[in-house]
């Protein structure tokens, strides 16, 4: 196993956690489950099923991905059934090293079934080195029963040449659904996010937050659609630093579909502003340890 | 010392600063006031460098920092609180006094440093500096980064600007301690009688020119008939 790639997707300890699958060049390479938590592999080896029994507390379970074949094309799918009050933290990544010429494509189809007041804190890391080409094209599927709460936490900083990744979410009654995302694009990367989220249920709510910062002669999109069909809440905030021949694209889409539906998208692309480069040099930094510490800070 | 020799500004043909001389001592509180555009905001931005002089010198301590980056400035003991403080996206109050004192400090040493500003410290060290705090607050962890540094200059502009009544008493009374504690020169840019009165020295500038020098008592008296014979007869000169 490749614990280099492994340290920069997940950041605790994988022995110590209550149940994972290890996935390497296209195939499981270790596994752990226990009698709460337990990780079934699809049967024609493309992925697995993780189910959570009810009242299952403070489960945490680890799905990293390593790909260190280059060339190496896979689909994987992976579905999560999560219980009636479980409270889960998942944490998954895939980390890519391709130092040869082929390129290598991990797309990761997660779906989230997440019954009646339960919990679950998501995070995805994507990583990549070597100087062949990287792609990642993650789809993600929630659908949360009343009461239901899922974080899902994202990011992705340089290393991969191409993303387009898709979220949809379906939010019944009193469900909240938070989702941060982290992006760094350089060189001439490509990185495209598209949120799908359906406030269907009676205080329904979600709340997005996407940091990116694009340098060099990379380009990123931002897409999100929030659709109210009921007494909801929905906060939609895009920040993006831009720096050198960069480009970032943000389209809002809000639609209320109900007259207690409150929506809102805020939007806001720009480069670092003068005046906090000025006050972090006058506290002593250089230009560009300023620069770096603002950029650091934002996508902390 | 600070000393400024012959310093002008001049913008889009216009004088700002008109052959500034001044020499400015250790452990004396040095409060710069006038009219608006008098040029006393430009005057703190050519001393921290973020403004270049297009004529003059600037001595500090003996080296000729006219040439120098703010950066530079800043190493040698020069720190600026800003009129309007600046907000950052993900850095927090910790992260800018950690940046200030340039090494890792606990957070007991960060709250430390904001009790000095009169703030409940440990509800503070980790918020974003950001618009979710309020313009006093914003002001007081400006004034916290500058404090952090010790440095041997410290100047402050317009430190009153943007805060309510009750934040500007609690800022009279961190200028009244620094008053008090500090060891270099303390320049404060500021309309306020307030913050006058703490002054050992009071420069009144107009038109980028220095009108006059000279001691709180002797200032004050000057400065505030000024005022009076303004509102009575609506013109100043």
């Amino acid at each position: 196993m490749n614990k280099d790639i492994l340290a920069n997707i997940i950041d605790n300890d994988i022995k110590k956690v209550d149940a994972y699958n290890i996935r390497e060049n296209g195939k499981s390479v270790a596994w752990k489950n226990n009698p709460y938590i337990n990780i079934i592999p699809k049967k024609d080896g493309q992925g697995i099923d993780v189910y959570v029994k009810e009242n299952t507390l403070f489960g945490i379970v680890d799905i990293p991905v390593i790909i260190t074949d280059s060339g190496l094309k896979e689909v994987v799918y992976n579905d999560f059934y999560i219980g009636k009050n479980a409270n889960i933290i998942i944490v998954s990544g895939c980390g890519i090293h391709n130092n040869g010429k082929h390129e290598s494509i991990h797309d990761g189809i997660h779906r989230f079934f997440l019954e009646e007041n339960s919990k679950v804190k998501y995070i995805e890391k994507h990583y990549g080195d070597g100087t062949g080409k990287k792609k990642f094209n993650p789809i993600t599927e929630i659908n949360m029963q009343k009461g239901s709460s899922m974080i899902m936490e994202t990011s992705q900083i340089k290393g991969v040449d191409n993303t387009i990744r898709i979220t949809k979410a379906t939010l019944l009654d009193d469900t909240t659904l938070t989702i941060n995302e982290k992006l760094l694009t350089n060189s001439n990367q490509s990185a495209k996010t598209d949120f799908e989220i359906n406030l269907d249920g009676y205080n329904a709510s979600c709340h997005v937050t996407s940091r990116s910062v694009a340098t060099d002669n990379s380009y990123q999109e931002f897409k999100s659609n929030i659709v109210g069909n009921n007494k909801s809440f929905a906060h939609v905030a895009c920040d993006a630093i831009i720096k050198d021949k960069a480009s970032v694209k943000a389209i809002p889409e809000i639609y209320a579909n109900d007259i207690d539906a409150n929506l809102i998208h805020e939007a806001a692309i720009g480069k670092i502003a003068g005046a906090q480069l000025i006050k972090l040099m006058s506290l002593g930094l250089t230009s560009s340890e300023a620069e770096e510490t603002i950029i650091k800070g934002f996508l902390k | 010392m600070l000393e400024l020799i012959d310093v002008s500004l001049k913008r889009d043909n216009k004088e700002i600063l008109d052959k500034i001389n001044l020499k400015l001592d250790e452990e004396k509180f040095y409060v710069i006031t006038g009219p608006n555009g008098s040029g006393k905001s430009s005057l703190a931005k050519i001393i921290m460098g973020i403004e270049k002089p297009t004529e003059g010198k600037i001595i500090f301590n003996g080296i000729d920092i006219t040439d120098k980056s703010i950066t530079e400035r800043s190493k040698l003991g020069i720190s600026f609180a800003f009129q309007q403080p600046v907000n950052f996206k993900g850095l927090t109050v910790y992260d800018l006094l950690e940046i200030a004192i340039d090494k890792e400090i606990t957070k007991k040493e960060a709250c430390d440093i904001l009790s000095k500003v009169g703030m409940c410290a440990l509800n503070y060290i980790d918020r974003e500096v950001n618009t979710t705090l309020s313009g006093g607050e914003l002001k007081r962890i400006e004034i916290a980064t500058v404090i952090a540094k010790n440095p041997k200059l410290a100047i402050f502009d317009e430190p009153e600007a943007g805060i309510d009544l009750w934040s500007f008493q609690n800022l009279i009374s961190v200028f009244k301690q620094l008053e008090k504690d500090n060891k270099g020169i303390t320049l404060v840019i500021s309309h306020q009688e307030k913050i006058l009165n703490i002054a050992d020295q009071i420069i009144l500038l107009e038109n980028g020119k220095i009108k006059k020098i000279g001691s709180k008592n002797v200032m004050l008296d000057i400065i505030l008939k000024k005022e009076s014979c303004c509102k009575e007869v609506n013109i100043c000169e």
